[in-house]
């Protein structure tokens, strides 16, 4: 008797019971369910929403370590304990043991915090509707450590995890029915509710906060709130890509996160047209803004005037692009709606970025102004085609 | 038989619970988002609305049976607006301050859907004492929500009740801040008021199924 066929043996025990759908909800965790549907054609696979929300944490994995090192790395650097890095991306400065027990110490409260909090109210909504647990917070879960700054005190993401679970989410009737990416409805709440921790020069890099106003002060401002100040920015174009720069969390490095949109990519759980169509609108606006850089006003000047393909690199555009607008659940579903979307999504966060120095990161609201117009933009497209149908019938007709 | 008759206690027990203007009517939701931020405000703007429904609401049921219905709107408009033209000038003179926070809603009462709806729902069929009765229970409807909007706004965003600071001193760092609690920003920004309404309507609608409609 294995661990398999004694929890299947318990499932009989449970069922029906209150706690039904918690016992449900690890099981399916640890094994495929023993009952399969019988009659009828049906294709079989083990992809269920399960394995393909671990496919989407395997491929964040990479940007959670890479997270915690770079937290340590920023601290140490803006203390002056160790110099800059040198020799690329696998200099010893950045991979040392150091660095990542800072990080570690620092972000696995973030991680667990975030998953005992979103996972807590999720079972206790599915008890109260007596309901299968819904596995939508695991990515969510992993992506909100993600997305914030490394020093964020625990209790306001615990208040905003509780909100953007139960109002993002589960007031619209749960996984699969919310109309806003709920990862980021958790950030934009930190956003607007705590603006003194999640943005200016001193939420970025770990003890900054403590030690503002003494003679130990440290900051570190990002590329974006730089460019926003007309300031020169202090890191190369690879520093950029690499990701030794200071953010959020885990949404510095490019360089893996590219990787881990492939990843996506190549086993087609992230859709390929948003994520393309995502950089096309930000190069296209960012060429625009180059275009005009010289007639705009001052405050503007610093990040218009950015080489166009330096948005890539900066800021969360590239987490943003390749973890939040491919959300299956709130971005549109027909392939000619997720290039519309995507690309506007790349064209609206330029925007913001560039007109609205206060929100350098447009690529959060750009995101949830989309996912609100997502279901209007795949009307429309069903529709032309609908149309184009009919037109084509009536030619035929005729 | 008291003062009050069955029928009477419900024109004024509904509106607070199971046919409440805010949340089940959903009238008057405007003001609700925007002068709820402060506690004091909110109970100034129920007062005033108390005053003006109660009132007209009588005014417009006397002359009921001679208003032209063609031109009813207008009639009721010149009503409401004589009244809060009143409430306006009684706080200019003894609420300056306040009346300056209100500002424009004060005079924006007039337009508050709540008041035109019960004239034409109420006043229009019923007799004074009724409309009355009906003016005073959806008016304190309307502040019951306003103020449990505002009490959670304030309480909330800028940690102070009526301008008493009751969570300590953000700037000295005392009571609630000194454990590193801080103000949340959101709650002051209108978007807030009607995720609050929001929740206070899932609330109601969970405790009374009856209410939920396909």
């Amino acid at each position: 008797m294995g661990l398999k066929s004694n929890l299947h043996k318990l499932k009989k025990k449970y069922e029906g019971t209150k706690m039904a759908p918690l016992f449900n909800g690890f099981h399916t965790f640890l094994y495929m369910p023993d009952e399969v549907t019988h009659g009828g054609t049906h294709i079989k696979s083990v992809d269920d929403l399960k394995r393909t929300m671990n496919t989407v944490i395997m491929a964040l994995v990479p940007c959670l370590i890479f997270g915690m090192f770079n937290a340590g790395y920023q601290h140490h650097v803006a203390l002056g304990e160790i110099s800059k890095v040198s020799a690329g991306f696998f200099s010893g400065e950045f991979w040392s043991l150091d660095n990542f027990l800072i990080g570690l110490v620092k972000v696995l409260p973030l991680v667990i915090v975030s998953y005992v909090v979103g996972l807590a109210i999720e079972f206790i909504f599915c008890i109260i509707k007596g309901h299968e647990i819904e596995e939508g917070y695991l990515v969510t879960g992993m992506l909100v450590p993600l997305i914030v700054p490394v020093d964020i005190p625990l209790w306001m993401l615990a208040v905003a995890v509780a909100f953007g679970v139960v109002i993002g989410k589960e007031v619209f009737g749960g996984t699969g029915m919310n109309i806003l990416n709920p990862a980021l409805t958790i950030r934009a709440f930190l956003f607007f509710a705590y603006p003194t921790w999640m943005s200016g020069d001193k939420v970025w890099v770990h003890e900054a906060v403590e030690r503002a106003g003494t003679p130990d002060a440290i900051s570190g401002e990002t590329i974006l709130g730089s460019l926003a100040q007309n300031n020169d920015v202090g890191y190369s174009v690879m520093d950029m890509f690499n990701g030794f720069i200071p953010g959020s969390v885990g949404e510095t490095s490019t360089l893996l996160i590219l990787l881990g949109g492939l990843f996506l990519i190549f086993s087609k759980i992230g859709s390929w047209r948003i994520m393309l169509s995502s950089v096309l609108g930000a190069l296209a606006m960012g060429l625009i803004f180059n275009g005009v850089a010289d007639i705009m006003p001052a405050k503007f000047f610093g990040l218009a005037n950015t080489p166009f393909w330096h948005h890539l690199l900066i800021g969360g555009f590239a987490f943003g692009t390749v973890f939040m607008a491919t959300d299956p659940v709130t971005a549109s579903q027909t392939n000619r709606g997720k290039w519309i979307y995507g690309f506007l999504i790349g064209f609206i966060s330029i925007l913001i970025r560039v007109f609205n120095p206060a929100y350098p990161e447009g690529v959060m609201l750009a995101i949830l102004l989309m996912n609100v117009f997502a279901p209007t933009i795949d009307h429309y497209v069903v529709q032309g085609n609908v149309k184009k149908r009919m037109k084509r019938l009536k030619a035929k007709t005729v | 038989m008291g003062l009050l008759s069955k029928k009477d206690v419900a024109l004024i027990k509904d509106p607070l619970a199971d046919n409440n203007p805010i949340t089940i009517q959903v009238l008057g939701i405007c003001s609700a988002l925007a002068i709820t931020a402060e506690l004091e405000a909110a109970i100034v703007m129920s007062v005033s609305v108390l005053f003006v429904l109660g009132i007209g609401n009588v005014v417009i049921s006397l002359m009921r049976n001679i208003i032209p219905s063609k031109i009813r709107i207008i009639v009721q408009l010149i009503v409401v607006a004589a009244l809060v033209i009143i409430v306006d000038q009684v706080l200019k003179a003894f609420a300056y301050e306040l009346s300056k926070t209100l500002s424009v809603f004060v005079g924006l009462i007039i337009t508050n859907c709540i008041i035109m709806g019960r004239f034409e729902a109420f006043a229009l069929g019923n007799g004074p004492w009724k409309s009355f009765l009906d003016g005073i229970g959806n008016a304190l409807g309307y502040g019951a929500i306003l103020i449990i909007v505002a009490f959670f706004r304030e309480l909330l965003g800028a940690g102070t009740l009526l301008g008493y600071k009751v969570l300590g001193d953000p700037i000295e760092k005392t009571g609630l801040y000194a454990i590193g609690y801080e103000n949340n920003g959101f709650m002051i920004m209108p978007p807030m008021a009607l995720i609050v309404v929001g929740i206070i309507i899932w609330v109601q609608r969970t405790r009374n199924k009856a209410l939920i409609e396909d």
